[in-house]
């Protein structure tokens, strides 16, 4: 008998064990979340499942589906700025019948198509999060006032320094992102200087990733011996940050801030590692925005533009005329534990 | 002296063993197979438009894929392919929206693609560099590159030409964009060339035992060259479609295209040591992919079950080939 | 394909011949002034102990290695090979040890390899479509010709025995070389059984009237085989004998130096 013969029937017996061993699988996990054809189907499509403030925000939205007795259907992208993956789950979510789809845009610009698409099938669409450009792209906007939230991170940071004379070291998240041009350019507006200001000591791209945050503040610390402010996109980055200024032994005279309100970063700022931060609320966003899909669903009622979910500044050294919140209040309400 | 037997020729092989023998037959059955599971837990899965949508999501990956396939045929692997297609799509949206001619633009956006191809091609075969660590070196200085070309922002293509490929046509009641008619074209044209030219099968015979293709006096070195550059000028094509999928150029985008391709080659069959497989096999590899991620989803299934059930095909994959290569 | 008919008279026709080839690497000398004569229709071995110069000599032969001096003549006229595709354009094809096949090809498409048929007309010429059928067709003949057994032809080689493989490797040179063919260790990877249907191979090609130069170190293999056996010894040929006149011990001494022929 050729060998040939034998390795085919070899591998079809492989094979068909393979198969087999895939539908179990399948089965399992069909029989684990099979959908009753009249339900309300609420989708949720967020940037990345890795990050703890989308898992919040998922979290909270199972929750409030369940309690509202409607099926949520939840998809991401598999990294920042994965569009392609965001695209890809709206057409999924519409062709499974959702009545409203809730979106934490990556690219504001690449999700514009799409975006009209499922607003032309009827579906309810609302951003989180993160605001599409331009912003009536989407029927409502639920998220933080990032500029807003940058301008009370960058003006407790200018008060708290006093008269001192300022070096701003600029840890942004992933150049071009939305979020991270809000939050940037509301920290300088907060600060009361303007984009391209000799105060400002240098910029580094974090991802909002620790790491890349300590990378990123090594080199600007080799750069400029004279930093004494940090403007961090978010918590990673500024614990990488954090560490990078300890091994330089500055951690007591720079003024280091941030923006997220990650249970994390409240304790960061409970141990006095960094400043303040700045407390947005995912859980609001999501528990809203369920919330509307199911009065859109009931009374074909529409929310629109944009609601602001508002965002608290957390640290243990108030300064005056800045509202502000201690960080026994942050631990209760921060989200990521 | 031995009196010498005539020996009767065999009789060629069976149908049945040809197609039991096919490298793609086990990824058909499963495509097949996860179809019928889909279809029987929501028949929305089955409407026409739904399997439009699952075919327009494949065009990009789908036609990456191909690149990946030859490349992997001649036992490398190329890590830069996501890297080269969104330089594609960065340069077309930039000279365009500078007000060039949109057919130039897009032109030079795969000409400069294909040259990155060659450039990859010419270090892996003129230096004898590995081509993982060729290619993730091409990764590194385009995603650096594509940073300082875009300022590192994202922009908003809305020229018609380059968004093209997104435009739908009608065949026969279905609803196609032009992307997929031109990601199907692809895979014609380099199934082909694969298999029914000379340049195909030197290839399959460069994957396969690359010191027996130099003793039989095929230029191998420039033969692997040819396989990168034409990569590279799929890659370019690559980036039309992406265009047409999202109007947008984006420098932080398709990061997962490398493992997503090879991940398409590999459920499809083709071996990763070289020489085997082909790019029918890679089609069916995407489409698992893309009919996974949407089946599950409009069953509502969390889809972290996607991934967790491709890394499980694509370990059978892998073992399969080396279970077949231990035989022999 | 020449089809001419064998033969064996010691006067025949001189297909390959080299005069006086010198050889040398920096002080060291590979080749020491060595004749060489291959003569239509036989098969000619080429023994000696390691180091003797068989292998440079072959090598200067099939134009992997230029001589520093000395002429090789190809049927009477001659030629200065700058490389290993001059010779085989020059009617010339050698068969390695290793095995020189692509495994997953199929039979035919390893017999064909680097020299693919194209089909005829405009599918040919314009779309460089390969004849399939017509190298699958020409290559049952040639493996029908010499004899040799084979599963079908359209099974890829991995599918094959040792002995069938290099068995495809020796067709392949059978099939396209028009004036010779040179062996280097055609069985020295394989097990009895399987050099005996490479032996058996060797000799229908030389019965089809090509002549055969085989390197071994195999002595019963080639006193099996060659009409004739040339002998290295430091450089130079010590001797060409023949089966009839010599029996393996005094080959044997021949190489070592410890007789004369």
């Amino acid at each position: 008998m050729p060998l040939h013969y034998i390795r085919a029937s070899a591998r079809s017996a492989v094979l068909r064990g393979s198969i087999a061993a895939g539908v179990l699988v399948l089965g399992l996990a069909l029989g684990a979340g099979s959908a009753a054809a009249s339900e309300v189907i609420v989708g949720l499509v967020t940037k990345t499942e890795v990050n703890p403030f989308f898992v919040k925000m998922r979290q909270a939205a199972e929750a409030r589906a369940k309690e509202k007795g409607v099926k949520l259907i939840a998809r991401a992208g598999k990294f920042d700025g994965d569009n392609e993956g965001q695209v890809a789950a709206i057409e999924d979510l519409i062709s499974a019948g959702a009545k409203g789809i809730l979106v934490t845009p990556n690219n504001s610009s690449g999700m514009l198509d799409i975006i009209k698409k499922a607003r032309d099938a009827g579906v309810l669409v609302i951003a989180l999060d993160t605001a599409t450009d331009p912003a009536d792209a989407v029927d409502a906007t639920f998220a933080t006032d990032n500029f807003e939230a940058g301008v009370q991170q960058g003006a407790y940071a200018r008060k708290a320094m006093g008269d001192t004379k300022a070096a701003v070291a600029m840890l942004d998240g992933t150049p071009g992102g939305t979020v991270d041009t809000f939050r940037h350019d509301g920290y300088l507006k907060g600060f009361g200087i303007a984009e391209g200001d000799p105060s400002i000591a240098g910029a580094a791209i974090t991802n909002g990733a620790q790491d890349k945050g300590q990378i990123g503040m090594e080199n600007l610390l080799s750069k400029n011996g004279e930093i004494n402010a940090v403007y961090t996109i978010n918590e990673p980055a500024a614990a990488g940050a954090y560490a990078a200024l300890k091994a330089f032994g500055k951690e007591g005279e720079v003024m280091l801030t941030s923006i997220d309100g990650g249970c994390a970063g409240v304790r960061d700022v409970k141990d006095g590692r960094i400043a303040a931060t700045v407390m947005q609320f995912p859980y609001k966003m999501a528990t809203m925005g369920i919330d509307a899909v199911v009065e859109y669903a009931a009374t074909g009622k529409k929310p629109s533009g944009f609601v602001n979910t508002g965002s608290v500044l957390i640290t243990d050294k108030p300064v005056d005329g800045l509202d502000s919140k201690d960080t026994a209040w942050g631990l209760q309400n921060c989200w990521g534990d | 002296m031995n009196t010498a037997t005539v020996y009767p020729a065999e009789a060629p092989r069976s149908l049945k063993a040809r197609i039991l023998g096919s490298p793609s037959a086990g990824p058909l059955l499963v495509l097949f197979g996860f179809c019928v599971i889909f279809a029987l837990t929501n028949p929305r899965f089955l409407a026409t438009h739904n399997l439009s949508i699952i075919l327009q999501q494949t065009v990009v990956i789908g036609a990456l894929a191909i690149g990946q396939t030859l490349v992997i045929l001649t036992a490398g692997i190329d890590l830069a392919v996501g890297a080269i297609c969104v330089l594609g799509t960065i340069v077309a949206g930039k000279l365009a929206n500078l007000g060039y001619d949109p057919v130039l633009s897009m032109g030079i956006a795969v000409l400069i693609c294909t040259a990155a191809g060659f450039a990859a091609g010419g270090l892996v075969s003129g230096l004898r560099l590995p081509p993982f660590i060729v290619t993730l070196g091409i990764l590194g200085i385009l995603t650096a590159a594509l940073r300082l070309i875009s300022e590192g922002g994202a922009f908003p293509v809305r020229d018609p030409f380059l968004a093209w490929t997104g435009n739908t046509m009608k065949l026969g009641g279905f609803v196609l964009t032009y992307g997929v008619l031109i990601m199907f074209i692809l895979y014609a044209s380099v199934w082909y060339l694969l298999n029914q030219t000379k340049w195909g099968r030197h290839v399959y015979a460069i994957g396969n035992n690359v010191e027996a293709a130099r003793l039989v006096g095929i230029p191998v070195r420039r033969h692997l060259l040819s396989v990168y550059v034409l990569a590279g000028l799929i890659y370019g094509i690559a980036a039309w479609l992406a265009l047409g999928r999202i109007p947008n150029a984006d420098p932080n985008a398709m990061q997962s295209a490398n493992l997503d391709s090879i991940t398409a080659v590999v459920i499809g069959g083709t071996s990763l040591f070289g020489g085997r497989g082909g790019l029918v096999g890679t089609l069916i590899g995407a489409l698992i992919v893309g009919v996974l991620r949407n089946g599950l989803t409009l069953a509502g299934i969390d889809p972290l079950w996607q991934d967790l059930i491709t890394g499980i095909l694509v370990i059978i994959a892998v073992a399969l080939d080396q279970l077949s290569r231990r035989r022999r | 394909m020449p089809a001419g008919s064998r033969i064996e008279e010691p006067s025949a026709r001189v297909v390959l011949e080299a005069r006086n080839v010198v050889k040398t690497y920096g002080h060291v000398t590979a080749l020491d002034g060595v004749d060489f004569e291959l003569r239509a229709g036989e098969i000619l071995a080429v023994v000696g102990d390691n180091g003797a110069g068989k292998s440079t000599l072959i090598k200067t032969l099939t134009g992997a290695v230029r001589p520093t001096s000395g002429e090789i003549l190809l049927d009477g006229v001659p030629v200065h090979f700058k490389g290993p595709l001059d010779a085989r354009h020059a009617g010339i094809e050698t068969v390695y040890q290793d095995l020189a096949v692509a495994p997953a090809l199929d039979i035919a498409a390893n017999l064909f390899l680097g020299r693919e048929l194209r089909a005829p007309g405009l599918l040919g010429s314009l779309f460089r479509r390969l004849d399939k059928k017509g190298m699958r067709e020409e290559a049952r003949r040639a493996m029908g010709e010499l004899k040799f057994r084979l599963p079908a032809i359209d099974n890829p080689v991995e599918s094959l025995s040792g002995g069938q493989r290099q068995g495809v490797a020796v067709a392949r040179a059978a099939l396209f070389a028009r004036r010779l063919v040179i062996m280097d260790e055609p069985t020295a990877a394989l097990g009895v059984r399987e050099t005996g249907q490479v032996l058996q191979l060797i000799r229908s090609i030389r019965d089809r009237g090509l002549p055969v130069v085989l390197i071994s170190h195999n002595m019963p293999n080639v006193f099996d085989l060659a009409d004739r056996i040339h002998i290295m010894r430091l450089g130079r040929r010590a001797a060409v004998v023949t089966p009839k006149t010599h029996s393996m011990n005094d080959v044997v001494a021949i190489m070592t130096g410890a007789a004369t022929a």
